[in-house]
């Protein structure tokens, strides 16, 4: 069987969760790309440089960010921030849309402000997002998200994860803290300053 | 890592909170003789139990009685007799999906009576543990060993073990928690046994000191939200997405049950670890294979011996998980058999249906024998089958 590489879609009418294709999580101190198992610092640069090259690079902070519930969830929200500010004086596009809660949205979602886990391909697809990254998204919420973009959009998906990853991402980082986030963001200013992205 | 930093500190009843590779492989263990019942009361007090729920059934009952005695004593936190075999894993839905450590019991017609919960945890992610002490489930009525019921729920969603032996079945229940709590798994898992050859029969068991226990279930690195009646699944358990006629309605609904599939398929790494491989094998490079689960691989390996005896080299491979199924373990254990025995406690042949979709060249696998309905399977059963198949053979496989 040829190794299944996780890549950005539109990959099927009903794509395959990556777990059940063979793609294992990554070990402390590594990532994920594309399925393929790399250090963390690697996987750091590779998700640099596809928001400094994005078109409408967008972050997707969730309830575990965005509702402060503990002092950890208001440390990460402000390192998300950052970040968010760091991409926006980049590129005047980069977006910032929430995930507060997974409840379904009636008559319909608004795709210009929000996103919800069940039918995310709607915002990507409104706002033209090519590059994105959830963070502080229940684990389970983002796979499934995560697996229903690639499914239908062609949205490179990023996860900074608090627990183990998300191998449904193209790339993804896990144990997230505070502090790994800013590492990102000082990767991001890093490769931008150097013009080397 | 709430959990982690517990470790050290003591629990309500003052046992001391250990990392759980110590529990299961640095602390002393002791060595005791005791039936797979009593085996439950002693993992069960090691285990930082929140909620047991419990009904009689046979031959679960006497497990189940044993871990109310452990409530008595402060061991579990909270125990009950539910209404039915239904009710009961209702209620540890509910106590899971408020972030307790649940365990519960049951066997034969009180799976099946309990079965539409069973993809329900699943599809909430609730790391529910159900010991099924597996009994005969047809008319007419019959309360003695039979397998058929773990292949009744092999795609419910849920991890599923099959332990071999009492010392199995210990440490399966200890680890099994701490697989089924990771944050990448979350699932429900169901540790079986052969009723009354595991249950009601007493062997060595090599116990840590229950002065130890594993550290309590942290529901904060739940994969979902912790019960909300606003947030799903409970809010779509009343609103449901599903019961919309779209599209979106639909792939949402299977990309649900991917990501819990796929969940199934993350436990490999955890329980490797923990079990030292999905599965375990001897003397693989034999051309006469036996392979199972349970029981059956104990008298496997009992007609192993027989067999050598006679100068007839067979060699066994114990399946260890059932879900998820060891696939390429199995694959690669079997690539120098020319044929497979799969002795199974069940009419069906559900573990060589599993082999089959497994292997290449399936014809090598013979399904059998077969017993059921509380009938035992002497090893002398397994020795007739594997002689009587290789009589048919033209090339002599005698070493």
């Amino acid at each position: 069987m040829s190794k299944y590489s996780v890549l950005k879609g539109p990959e099927a009418f009903l794509p395959p969760a990556a777990a059940c294709e063979g793609v294992v999580l990554p070990d402390p101190g590594q990532g994920l790309i594309q399925g393929d198992i790399v250090q963390e610092t690697l996987a750091m640069e590779e998700a640099a440089r596809k928001f400094l090259s994005a078109k409408n690079p967008t972050l997707f902070p969730g309830p575990l960010v965005l509702w402060n519930w503990n002092e950890t969830a208001a440390r990460k929200a402000a390192a998300i921030k950052r970040l968010y500010d760091v991409l926006k004086s980049h590129n005047s596009n980069a977006l910032h849309i929430p995930m507060p809660d997974y409840r379904p949205k009636y008559p319909k979602i608004d795709p210009a402000i929000e996103i919800n886990p069940n039918h995310p391909n709607l915002t990507i697809w409104y706002n033209k997002i090519d590059v994105c990254m959830f963070v502080g998204v229940h684990c389970h919420m983002a796979n499934l998200s995560l697996k229903i973009i690639r499914g239908g959009t062609d949205c490179y998906t990023i996860a900074m994860c608090a627990q183990a990853g998300h191998e449904d991402a193209m790339i993804t980082f896990r144990d997230a803290t505070p502090e790994k986030i800013d590492i990102l963001t000082n990767t991001v200013e890093r490769l931008k300053a150097s013009g080397d992205y | 890592m709430a959990t982690k930093s517990l470790i050290g500190t003591y629990n309500k009843k003052g046992q001391k909170i250990v990392d759980p590779d110590y529990l299961f492989y640095d602390a002393p263990r002791e060595r005791q003789f005791m039936t797979g019942s009593e085996v439950v009361r002693e993992a069960i007090k090691r285990a930082n139990v929140d909620v047991s729920i419990s009904y009689p059934i046979t031959p679960q009952s006497e497990a189940a009685a044993m871990v109310g005695d452990l409530w008595v004593e402060g061991y579990v936190g909270e125990y009950f007799r539910g209404e039915n075999e239904f009710a009961v894993m209702s209620e540890c839905a509910g106590a899971s999906f408020g972030g307790a450590r649940v365990f519960t019991t049951t066997s034969g017609p009180g799976t099946l009576r309990a079965y539409e919960n069973f993809p329900m945890w699943v599809g909430s992610r609730l790391p529910i543990m159900l010991n099924m002490m597996v009994r005969g489930v047809n008319s007419p009525l019959s309360i003695q060993p039979d397998t058929l019921e773990i292949g009744l729920i092999i795609d419910t969603g849920m991890l599923i073990w099959h332990a071999e032996s009492a010392q199995d079945f210990f440490d399966y229940l200890l680890m099994g928690y701490m697989v089924a709590e990771e944050p990448d798994v979350h699932l429900p898992i169901a540790i079986c046994i052969d009723g009354f050859f595991v249950s009601h029969t007493k062997d060595d068991v090599y116990i840590p000191s229950a002065d130890f226990t594993l550290p309590p279930y942290d529901p904060y690195r739940n994969p979902m939200p912790v019960m909300d009646m606003e947030v799903p699944p409970v809010r779509m358990m009343r609103d449901p997405f599903v019961m919309k006629s779209n599209y979106i309605s639909y792939a949402t609904q299977a990309s649900w049950q991917q990501e819990t599939r796929a969940a199934c398929e993350r436990s490999r790494k955890h329980t490797i670890r923990l079990l030292g491989g999905l599965i375990e094998e001897e003397n693989t490079d034999a051309e006469i294979l036996i392979v199972s689960s349970g029981t059956a691989v104990a008298q496997g390996r009992e007609a192993v011996r027989l067999l050598a005896a006679e100068g007839i080299k067979v060699g066994i491979v114990k399946i260890k998980t059932i879900r998820p199924f060891p696939y390429e373990e199995v694959r690669q254990a079997t690539k120098n058999a020319k044929i497979i025995f799969v002795p199974e406690f069940n009419v069906v042949g559900w573990m060589a249906r599993e082999i089959k979709a497994s292997i290449p060249d399936n014809h090598r696998v013979v399904e059998g024998p077969h017993v059921a309905g509380g009938m035992t399977m002497p090893p002398e059963v397994i020795v007739e089958e594997i002689k009587k198949v290789l009589a048919k053979k033209k090339e002599s496989i005698h070493e």
